[in-house]
């Protein structure tokens, strides 16, 4: 009656003893500029050294401007000596990293996975909380903080209490113009911004067979906004399809022997879960944040909630705070809300598929007048492959901005900023206050929302465009 | 790591759900690389107005709370990025003891390594506990993480859970680096008993073979 999670879990057990929790095994360690520097510090003042650097790997992306003439140093000399600091430790330590310069280059959680570095039944860690993207693939993946990203670096190993599992079954088709992105604010919307917290998210049940690896990884990005420790899906032919032929995959015999493997990987039908949370995908429309927290989202047709109507008294109290701060009042539908700013790109939706479904909208349009629109691709091969495909073309026909890889406008760490009091619709993750520069107003979209809300200038339903 | 047993501290409230660590300390400090000196950043969009001089209003200006060092709040506090530099505010600005109804997964953990205890008590008592905080100014809490339990100036008290082993390590002020490379050996026979072409090297020898 094994659950997938007990499955990975008994493969990965180093130790298991009474008194303290189980030691697993790392099979990834992927690191960035922001999370790392002071591990390596702690390292290097305990004599110590990094266990497997030969597991381990890392690019630069949180600070990376995405400006096509984007070059080092950096403008800004802080962010410069991080990217220096992650140099130095992984030069000093033998570890492989994409520099801002090489073609790879991107989001940490794009890249990984298209480098094939992501395996099912694999345990995956990074000092980034939306490391829980990789369970897309089977694997079990979670965020962790700098002290944990030493404890790694030292070990390959994590101290680790099982989390308790909370099923989300999805039935139904999406319906055309209704993203995985969509589906994933529904779920948090559903679960509430901490709903998740302790669990593990598996996502069984047709419609999760029937997603793409793009739809999945967006999913299982998502899957921490409602708290939970990671998102989980078994792996299937869709995921052994994606994988074949990527560069760090197994090869030939070797992978056919791994999916040989990979195919035990899932939940016996018997798999008992701690909570169930059943979602019908079938009637859903496109879904947009109204407030500060991914959990204060409604449906594109919807108006801005009244907090009066929550019910519990934190909710009506948050409810208030965020509308304050959006600038937002109770009854506005949500289609007559303008937007200043749209942003395509990040680790939930900076992938080609994304791409293509808001060039889809964008193609033989044009942005609406005032707004400042950016497309960045996750990574290097992403813009690569949109610009075999003349997706750049459409963008730049259309008025939107075409960058170089990187988190960019997702949590304004580096040069691409919404200013204070502007409005953005955002297919990143977070509309945290200040997340995209101080002051600004998130609006988390699916790509086509977004790129509908570019052509029109106020949130729109993409399926009125197509 | 600084032992904690006992520790008695001026409390602090934060009356405000889903804290998340953006707001905690703002992504434009997280690109300093040193662990030190990161509490002058706390909260800092709610401390500072925009240019630059602080914000009368954010609560923990009030005078009374001058010198808290246990931050009294409400649910899912400490949720979203995983950035270890919000402990690290916090500790540095002076906090030990953080008390919620709950709190986010990686937030909780990195508490726990940067030797901050956080206490989750359900919601009815985090309520007894803010209606005191507010009633008596200079209140003050005794937390025993020994026996697990809080008790006020006024005798009020209640008891917590916590991890066995989280709170053995901060009690022995333990480094868990140091604790699992007791088992060096044993990673050292995982290592050579999982050698799968799916668990092998990401680096040379193969490096750029299908590039
Ligand atoms: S794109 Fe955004 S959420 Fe993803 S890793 Fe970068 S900053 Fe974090």
């Amino acid at each position: 009656m094994s659950a997938l999670l007990d499955k990975i879990w008994d493969e990965h057990l180093v130790v298991r003893e009474a008194v303290r929790p189980d030691l697993l095994y790392v099979d990834r360690h992927l690191i960035h500029e922001v999370t790392s520097a002071q591990a390596f510090d702690g390292l290097r003042s305990a004599g110590r050294s990094v266990r497997r650097p030969d597991l381990t790997f890392a690019t630069m992306d949180h600070v990376a401007p995405t400006d096509t003439n984007r070059c080092r140093p950096l403008q800004d000399p802080i962010a410069e000596a991080q990217l220096d600091a992650l140099e130095r430790n992984c030069r000093d330590f033998g570890i492989e990293l994409l520099h801002m310069g090489h073609p790879n280059q991107g989001v940490i959680h794009v890249v990984a996975p298209e480098l094939g570095l992501i395996l099912p039944g694999s345990t995956v860690l990074c000092g980034d909380s939306h490391t829980s993207t990789h369970g897309a693939f089977g694997a079990l993946a979670f965020g962790i903080g700098t002290s944990e990203v030493e404890h790694v670096l030292a070990t390959q190993c994590i101290p680790q209490a099982k989390p308790k599992t909370l099923a989300v079954r999805v039935r139904g088709t999406l319906g055309s113009g209704v993203a995985s992105k969509d589906l994933a604010l529904a779920i948090i919307g559903r679960l509430g911004a901490g709903g998740g917290n302790g669990h593990l998210i598996e996502y069984i049940g047709e419609t999760i067979s029937g997603l793409s690896m793009e739809q999945r990884m967006t999913l299982c990005n998502m899957s921490v906004e409602c708290g939970a420790k990671a998102g989980l899906i078994a792996p299937d032919e869709t995921t052994f399809a994606y994988l074949k032929g990527r560069r760090y995959a197994p090869q030939g015999a070797d992978f056919d022997r791994a999916v040989d493997y990979w195919r035990t990987l899932y939940s016996n039908s018997d798999a008992a879960y701690d909570r169930e949370l059943v979602v019908d995908a079938s009637g859903l429309a496109p879904h947009v944040t109204w407030g500060a927290s991914p959990a204060q989202v409604t449906e594109i047709d919807a108006a801005v909630p009244d907090p009066e109507s929550l019910t519990h008294e934190e909710e009506r109290e948050a409810a208030v705070r965020a509308l304050e701060y959006m600038g937002l009042q109770p009854g506005t539908p949500m289609r007559d809300i303008p937007v200043d700013y749209v942003f395509i790109g990040s680790c939930t939706n900076g992938r080609l598929s994304d791409l293509r479904e808001a060039a889809g909208i964008a193609r033989n349009r044009k942005v609406a007048r005032g707004v400042t629109a950016l497309v960045v691709p996750g990574s290097g091969p992403v813009k690569a492959q949109a610009e075999a495909e003349g997706l750049d073309r459409v963008f730049l026909d259309a008025g939107f901005e075409w960058r170089e890889p990187g988190c960019s406008m997702c949590l304004g760490m580096n040069p691409d900023i919404v200013p204070p009091g502007k409005r953005c619709a955002s297919t990143s993750n977070r509309n945290f206050e200040d997340r995209q520069g101080r002051g600004s107003r998130t609006h988390l979209v699916s790509p086509a929302t977004a790129a509908a809300s570019a052509i029109t200038g106020r949130l729109t339903d993409p399926r009125e465009l197509e | 790591m600084e032992k904690f047993k006992e520790f008695k501290g001026l409390v602090a409230t934060l009356d405000m759900s889903n804290v998340d660590t953006d707001q905690i300390v703002p992504k434009q400090f997280l690109k300093l690389i040193h662990r030190t000196d990161f509490g002058k950043y706390l909260f800092y969009h709610h401390r500072y107005t925009e240019d630059g001089g602080p914000n009368p209003d954010f609560v923990l200006h009030q005078p009374r709370f001058n010198g808290a060092t246990i931050l009294l709040t409400r649910e899912n506090f400490g949720c979203g990025s995983s950035r270890e530099h919000a402990p690290w505010a916090l500790r540095d600005y002076g906090f030990r003891v953080l008390i919620a109804p709950s709190f986010a997964d990686i937030f909780k953990t990195n508490c726990f390594k940067t030797g901050i205890l956080p206490v989750e008590l359900d919601g009815d008592t985090v309520e007894q506990w803010f209606k005191r905080v507010d009633a008596i100014p200079g209140y003050e809490i005794t937390v025993d993480l020994v026996n697990q339990t809080l008790t006020g100036i006024d005798g009020f008290s209640s008891s917590f859970e916590v991890d066995r082993f989280l709170k053995h390590c901060l009690v022995e002020g333990l480094d868990q680096i140091s604790l699992s490379l007791e088992h060096e050996a044993a990673i050292e026979a995982y290592e050579q008993t999982h050698r799968e072409p799916w668990q092998a090297s990401i680096t040379a020898p193969d490096v750029g073979r299908l590039q």
